[in-house]
C-alpha cells in the first residue's frame, strides 16, 4: 500500500477544529450511540452514558475521507477516537483506563 | 495472510526494549487482532495517552493490517513491580 497524498485536507482539518471546538465532549465512532457497529465503540457509549455526560458522536462509517482524514488529525490509528474540549483523549482502552470517570 | 504474534513482539522488541512484553492473538488466527501488555522504561513520566502512542508508533508498519489493537497494560518497570506485588497479596 503506497499513501502519495494526505486525506487531511485542509479543509476537512478547519472542519474538524470546529467540530471538535464547538462540542464538549465528540465521539468519532463506528455506527451511531442509539446503533453502534463496533464493541470498542460500544463500549465508550456506555461509558459515556452510564456516566451521564452529553456527547456528540459522528458515525466514520459513513464518510470513507472522514475516516482516514481523522487518523491523521488524531495521529491514532484506529476507532472510535473521543475528543473533550477540542483535545483529543483517546481510544478504547484508554477510557476504559481512567479510574475518575 | 495478515500479521504474526511474533511479529508483533519482535517489533515491540526491537523498538521499546521491554522487561516484559505479552502479546495475545485475539483473531483466531487471522491475525488481526491482538492484546498487548507491556512494561518499558520509556513510559517513564508520559501520560496513559502518550505511552499508548508510542507502542502505535512502533507498530506502525504492522497496524496497516491489524483491525483491532488493544493496549490492556502500558506501565513501567516501577508500576510493573507494584502491580505485581500487590497481586501475589490477594492471591
Amino acid at each position: 500500500t503506497v499513501r502519495c497524498s494526505s486525506a487531511l485536507t485542509p479543509e476537512l482539518k478547519s472542519t474538524l477544529d470546529k467540530v471538535v471546538s464547538s462540542n464538549k465532549v465528540v465521539l468519532f465512532m463506528k455506527g451511531t450511540k442509539d446503533f453502534p457497529q463496533c464493541g470498542f465503540s460500544n463500549t465508550v457509549v456506555q461509558i459515556l452514558k452510564s456516566q451521564n455526560v452529553a456527547f456528540e458522536t459522528i458515525n466514520i462509517l459513513e464518510n470513507e475521507l472522514l475516516r482516514q482524514g481523522l487518523k491523521e488529525y488524531s495521529n491514532w490509528p484506529t476507532f472510535p477516537q473521543l475528543y473533550i474540549e477540542g483535545e483529543f483523549f483517546g481510544g478504547c482502552d484508554i477510557t476504559v483506563g481512567i479510574p475518575e470517570w | 495472510m495478515g500479521v504474526t504474534k511474533e511479529q508483533v513482539e519482535s517489533s515491540l522488541k526491537a523498538k521499546l526494549n521491554p522487561s516484559h512484553v505479552e502479546v495475545i492473538d485475539t483473531s483466531g488466527g487471522c491475525g488481526a487482532s491482538f492484546v498487548v501488555e507491556i512494561v518499558s522504561e520509556q513510559f517513564e513520566g508520559k501520560r496513559l495517552l502518550e505511552r499508548h502512542r508510542i507502542v502505535n508508533a512502533a507498530l506502525e508498519e504492522e497496524m496497516i493490517e491489524i483491525h483491532a489493537l488493544s493496549i490492556k497494560k502500558a506501565v513501567t518497570p516501577e508500576q510493573w513491580k507494584q502491580q505485581q506485588e500487590s497481586s501475589n497479596s490477594v492471591a
